[in-house]
């Protein structure tokens, strides 16, 4: 009794206090416990390294050495954490509406092979490349936001689990691109790996000034950011914050809810396909198997450690962009097999999630009123 | 197409489908399992490319396939065991859980499995069902395992034990309401964590069949997606055991289509017809999702269906 007198006597300005204090420690939560989970996830694999009589010392110098040692690993880093970050987005904005989406591979792959197909007669027909990557940009994003628009309709008219079918599609949109890339759209002039025709040169897309870093790195964190904004400064953002914390709540308040659940997985899929679209007109040049390159799971990855903050994705993608960076030089240096950046990542999955037990267990990180009653 | 065109990719389909439809079967079984005490492992493709790799590991140093065969049920187990124990803290998400012991699951098996791509391992004897045909391509085209009749022996033997046996009772009663399971002493978190790993060793084993029988070796693309469709498959068999055989047994005749136009040189669209097990169980997963007869049957603790 005394703490609510206490509570209802505070001046206004406390009481902002009060919220501040409560939020800066809810943040602190967020942050120690992910923190917490990669240390003991670094400790497991150490161990496991060890067992097999490999030097963990020497795994992480390495992963530091290739990842971020030098101005040209750094920019390989940031080369690869640009996918990164746009199929964490794809996971994390419909997480926020309490979807698990895990086909960013599918959308990607999708977008970067529509963007490829419809390149070639504007290639062939030398259009400006500034017009050909716009539309190829619009297109791949287009393409992605159907590919993930589909589940998330799929889930909402049909109650069709969101997690198995947008995996399928992933499968499912491989399957497509190879049929093409194996039969009507085949550069036969290439035999060794099927392919679309290549944009050439002059239609690849460019570096940032003064960086060896293709645009897609910027376009992330632009869209990282403009998502955040959306999310939690605007009526949709509040309006998928509510119907991600009880769909039935949102319905009967009237809020649209199929119409947020597409929306967001259209905005998911076209991030997805927008990481193909520069994966084909900075990277590859072309359409191919090389499109399947994992980006999509580890996005997943990345977009949980994040807990679903697109402002937090950036420097986590940038961070497995580097480990995805170093696996060569892990690879050559150690004699490991490519897969030990895989069970590194396997593990660190696996540590986080289990650690989403601690939330809450702590009182340092709890709010003090709380504290005073227990 | 001649008749015996047309024979031969008949019977190159069922047989196919025969083949391709055990791991399948071991699977679902497994998420079945898993399922009806009102948990759900997505993780299952990852404990399927590990066995797979464990089996194949075991049969070439042992040279004894069934070995094999036992250990990759192990491996299996040892991922389901993991599974269970983690999503038994509070706040633990099965779903995501499962989506990580996918990618770990994987990544053991890529990483250990580096040094088993080339040699080549003792694989299981099979035995034809169609040698009374006189027919050398039709013999060959029926080959089967015995692990096909394995799978469908536990199939038979959980749909009894769910129906009759006291362990049936606790598993379903786990999976439907945990309150109730509780109120009777029975500790639902146990339940599920047996479940889990015997549904686990069950993956496992299902795994052991695509490295040491079909396809029969190891490779990095040796399972794409299987585990995953076998878990979308058991909400199309609605829960039962032997419904899961003949959702089995359809997947795998969708998965053989290619393959048997292709043993008669037929090649076009061959990238279509590896699309048409994903495609076929989408279009199931469309049909089932929300249908009156799934959710009278859905375990009531389940999570994948809210």
């Amino acid at each position: 009794m005394a703490e609510i007198a206490n509570h209802l006597g505070t001046p206004p300005a406390a009481t902002r206090m009060n919220d501040l204090s409560i939020r800066v420690r809810r943040s602190a939560e967020y942050v120690a416990i992910p923190l917490f989970a990669l240390a003991v996830s670094a400790v497991l694999f150490s161990l496991f390294l060890l067992a097999l009589g490999k030097s963990p010392s020497e795994f992480f110098q390495l992963v530091i050495r290739g990842g971020f040692g030098t101005a040209f690993s750094l920019q390989n880093t940031l080369q690869r954490s640009a996918p990164l970050i746009l199929t964490a987005l794809a996971v994390a904005v419909p997480a926020r509406i309490g979807l698990v989406i895990i086909g960013g591979e599918g959308a990607l792959v999708m977008g970067g092979f529509a963007a490829a197909a419809l390149a070639i007669p504007m290639v062939v027909g030398h259009w400006p490349p500034l017009l050909t990557w716009f539309i190829m940009a619009v297109t791949a994003a287009l393409v992605g936001g159907i590919w993930i628009g589909i589940v998330g309709y799929l889930r909402h008219a049909r109650g069709v689990n969101e997690t198995i079918s947008s995996l399928l599609m992933t499968y499912i949109g491989i399957a497509i691109m190879n049929f093409f890339v194996e039969g009507a759209l085949r550069d036969l002039s290439n035999p060794n790996k099927p392919s679309t025709m290549p944009l050439g040169d002059a239609y690849m897309l460019g570096k940032m000034p003064g960086t060896d870093v293709h645009w897609g790195l910027a376009v992330g964190v632009i869209l990282a950011i403009i998502l955040q904004i959306l999310l939690t400064r605007t009526t949709f953002g509040f309006a998928v914050r509510v119907a991600g914390g009880n769909a039935r709540a949102a319905l009967a308040q009237g809020l649209p809810v199929g119409k947020l659940i597409v929306i967001c997985c259209m905005i998911a899929g076209a991030c997805a396909g927008l990481a193909g679209f520069f994966e084909v007109a900075a990277i590859q040049g072309r359409a191919n198997a090389s499109l399947v390159a994992g980006y999509g799971f580890t996005g997943i990855l990345v977009a949980f450690l994040a807990r679903h903050n697109p402002i937090a994705i950036i420097p986590v993608a940038i961070m497995f962009g580097g480990i995805v960076a170093s696996g060569g030089l892990i690879q050559r240096r150690m004699d490991l097999p490519d897969a030990t950046v895989l069970v590194l990542q396997g593990l660190t999955f696996v540590v986080l999630l289990t650690s989403e037990t601690l939330y809450g267990r702590f009182k340092i990180f709890q709010p003090p009123t709380t504290d005073d009653r227990t | 197409m001649s008749d015996s065109a047309f024979a031969i990719v008949f019977f190159a389909i069922v047989g196919g489908a025969l083949r391709v439809s055990t791991p399948f079967m071991f699977v679902a079984l497994g998420e079945c399992l898993t399922e009806k005490s009102g948990r759900v492992n997505l993780g299952l493709e990852g404990t399927l490319v590990l066995g797979a790799m464990t089996a194949y590991a075991v049969s070439y140093h042992s040279g004894y396939p069934w070995l094999g065969v036992f250990a990759a049920g192990l491996s299996g187990a040892v991922l389901g065991a993991m599974h269970g124990y983690i999503c038994k803290l509070p706040k633990v998400n099965d779903i995501a859980v499962g989506i990580a012991m996918m990618l770990f699951g994987t990544g053991i098996a890529f990483f250990f499995g580096k040094a088993y791509i080339q040699p080549s391992a003792p694989r299981l004897e099979s035995f034809s069902l169609g040698a009374w045909t006189g027919n050398q391509q039709i013999a060959t085209a029926l080959q089967i395992n015995p692990l096909l009749l394995v799978g469908i022996a536990v199939a038979i033997l959980m749909a009894w034990a769910f129906a009759n046996t006291k362990w049936g009772l606790i598993v379903r009663m786990a999976g439907d309401s945990a309150p109730a399971a509780t109120a009777m002493g029975v500790s639902v978190d146990l339940v599920r964590f047996l479940s889990t790993t015997f549904g686990g060793f069950l993956a496992g084993v299902g795994g052991a069949f695509l490295s040491l029988f079909y396809p029969g070796s190891w490779n990095q693309g040796l399972s794409s997606g299987q585990g995953l469709m076998a878990v979308a498959l058991v909400i199309f068999a609605r829960w039962s055991p032997v419904r899961c055989i003949i959702a089995a047994l359809l997947f795998g005749a969708a998965g053989a289509i290619g393959p048997a136009l292709q043993s008669v040189g037929i090649t076009q669209g061959y990238y279509f017809f590896n699309a048409a097990p994903y495609i076929l169980t989408l279009l199931i997963m469309i049909a089932s999702a929300g249908s009156k007869r799934a959710m009278r049957d859905v375990p009531g603790e389940l999570s994948i269906t809210k």
